[in-house]
């Protein structure tokens, strides 16, 4: 692959690696280390993994809002070094400030990007967001007063309504009901791909990430997790939730990452003990298009296809 | 279960005041015979008045009834320095009380900010909080006379020292423990530190800080009334004494209600200040 401009990444993980002190005395608990990936600008990558792995820590690292024992993470040429306007956060459990309204809460966003608007233009703003989302008739409700899928759509009108470069989404969707989650992920889509939005998310949905993400990324259990594989979503990019499941890719990248989640996200260690896997590099699969391994096959089938890949990248 | 018991608890409280009224006034009632005699050193402390026979017996309901009224009637003459009306002297103490109070809350909320956002100020002052926090607020009257030559600015100077702790303890303590995912948000919206503390630390804390404020009003006013019988002169505290001296338990019962109502009034005001700030989570 040569390394011309377009394909330059946006964002490079180079290294990270997390530790927490270990309880008295106790070797410190490696949550992951030497963890690299790339993303693109304009490309929805997710990650899945089992709760526990790191996502959230590689997300609070990526917003600038935790920093890495060791390794860096470039964007743009430059190194993250605190949080940034322009890399928003949706965080796991909302994070919406309880003394203001649904609308206060992202007026105050709305606000810390614009400085010197006029009151009513912020309110108008926020206003816009707060229809976006579905929450008209709720804009003077406390969060407490807000149902949790609410107050998780309160969380992504904040994180829109600044417009950001980048959105950093930490299971997004994950209180919401069945219909909600729907309208909110085609809207979600089409603002990404209006704004050319570079998207990072969480999610523990296989639909949601075949349905949105470009590139989904397997990570292993922790400690000492590992993005076992990066499988690129082959399914034609104008894909709407009523029609992916009839396409012959998906159920093949289905089966593939159900089958890492269920099996290989445990077993990923003693199965790389002899060596093929290059932290550095993760392999990238493309189980959708014809690859072993995306249709039901046995493990050992896939554990050699995950390494004929590597053949390929 | 779940029924409204407001008003049969209302009723209830009028029971329980009848009551009260009624075992106070047959108590009170004066019968034949002389009491037991004087112990020598009471009637020492009681005066020579109240020694030599002039017997005060303790006034029934209704004078104190009457006396209440009589003094509500008329609180704020003044004839001479001795002899003020209640309401001038409870006037002094609120005065005295807001003063010092408020002087606190001015230094007590920024200082506990500062605390609660910096583990090395707190490591730092936490001695001294620890040290001075126990001692009696009057233990410091002497000191504050002889350095501030002055009485009444010396119970200012009393009612600050002791309303300080309770807030800046809790204004720290509240400003610590903001959750992290709120200054996640401002951090992430890039939000300068000032906007932060005013728009996310301070509400954040405010519950805590007004629980704060809350116990030092009930403190400083519990502290007036003491540090105004050392001091005299004016105040409430001041008129107690006096009563005392002039053996009018009419008058020192007329003031301990007084003092309780208002008590009562300070509290509920902050309480309906810090139902303003409270917020659900
Ligand atoms: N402050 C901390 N001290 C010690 N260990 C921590 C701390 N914060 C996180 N961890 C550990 O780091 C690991 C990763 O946590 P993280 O929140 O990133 O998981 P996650 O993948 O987001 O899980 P979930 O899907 O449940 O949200 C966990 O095992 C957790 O125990
Ligand atoms: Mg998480």
């Amino acid at each position: 692959m040569t390394d011309h401009m377009p394909d330059r990444p946006f964002i490079s993980v180079e290294a990270i690696a997390r530790r927490f002190p270990g309880a008295r005395g106790a070797p410190p608990q490696v949550v992951f280390d030497n963890l690299h990936f790339t993303i693109r600008r304009g490309e929805f990558v997710c990650l899945i993994g089992h709760s526990g792995c790191g996502k959230t820590t590689i997300l609070n690292i990526l917003a600038g809002l935790e920093r890495a024992d060791s390794g860096a993470i470039v964007l743009g040429g430059q190194e993250i070094s605190g949080p940034s306007l322009d890399r928003a956060v949706i965080f796991q459990s909302h994070a919406l400030l309880p003394w203001m309204t649904a609308k206060g809460n992202i007026a105050f966003a709305a606000r810390a990007r614009w400085p010197n608007r006029a009151r009513a233009e912020t309110a108008a703003h926020a206003q816009k967001y707060l229809d976006l989302v579905g929450l008209a008739g709720a804009e003077h409700k406390k969060p407490a007063h807000l149902s949790g899928g609410m107050k998780q759509r309160v969380g992504i009108a904040r994180a829109l309504a600044v417009e950001p470069k980048m959105l950093l989404m930490d299971e997004p969707f994950s209180a919401l009901d069945a219909l909600t989650r729907g309208v909110l992920q085609d809207e979600v889509r089409r603002l990404c791909a209006a704004t050319q939005q570079t998207v990072f998310m969480i999610t523990h949905d296989v639909d949601e990430a075949i349905l949105l993400a470009d590139r989904i990324m397997l990570m292993t259990n922790g400690p000492h997790a590992k993005l076992a594989e990066i499988v690129v979503n082959t399914l034609p990019r104008e894909r709407t939730r009523h029609d992916i499941h009839r396409h012959p890719h998906y159920y093949r990248i289905r089966n593939h990452i159900v089958d890492f989640l269920i099996e290989r996200s445990r077993r990923f260690a003693e199965e790389t003990a002899g060596g093929g896997y290059d932290p550095r590099r993760p392999p990238e699969t493309r189980p959708g298009i014809g690859g072993p391994g995306g249709d039901g096959a046995p493990p050992d089938i896939a554990r050699r296809s995950a390494a004929a890949s590597i053949a390929i990248v | 279960m779940s029924k409204p018991v407001g008003w049969r608890a209302a009723l209830l409280s009028l029971v329980f005041f009848a009551m009260l009224l009624g075992v106070w006034q047959i108590a009170a009632t004066p019968r034949g015979g002389s009491g037991p005699a004087l112990d020598p050193e009471y009637a020492k402390l009681i005066g020579a008045a109240a020694a030599v026979g002039q017997k005060s017996p303790f006034p029934t309901p209704i004078e104190v009834g009457a006396k209440l009224a009589e003094h509500l009637a008329d609180p704020f003459y003044e004839r001479g320095t001795n002899d003020r009306g209640i309401g001038i002297q409870l006037a002094y103490s609120i005065a005295r009380v807001t003063i010092g109070y408020l002087l606190a809350a001015l230094v007590a909320i920024p200082l506990g900010f500062l605390i609660g956002m910096s583990p090395l100020v707190y490591g730092a002052l936490n001695p001294y909080i620890q040290v001075l926090k126990p001692i009696s607020p009057l233990a410091w009257m002497p000191l504050a006379l002889y350095t501030i030559k002055d009485s009444a600015l010396s119970s200012i100077f009393v009612i600050f020292i002791c309303s300080i702790w309770p807030m800046l303890i809790n204004t720290a303590f509240g400003v610590a423990s903001v959750r992290r995912e709120w200054l996640n948000v401002a951090r992430t919206l890039e939000v300068g530190r000032m906007t932060t503390a005013i728009r996310v630390i301070l509400p954040a804390a405010a519950p805590t800080i007004m629980t704060g404020m809350r116990i030092s009003i009930g403190i400083a006013w519990l502290v007036i009334v003491a540090a105004e019988m050392l001091v005299g002169g004016t105040g409430i505290g001041y008129f107690v004494w006096n009563e005392w001296n002039n053996l009018s338990i009419g008058n020192i019962l007329t003031a301990i209600l007084l003092i309780g109502v208002i008590g009562m009034a300070l509290d509920q005001g902050l309480g309906w200040l810090a139902r303003l700030v409270a917020y659900q989570e």
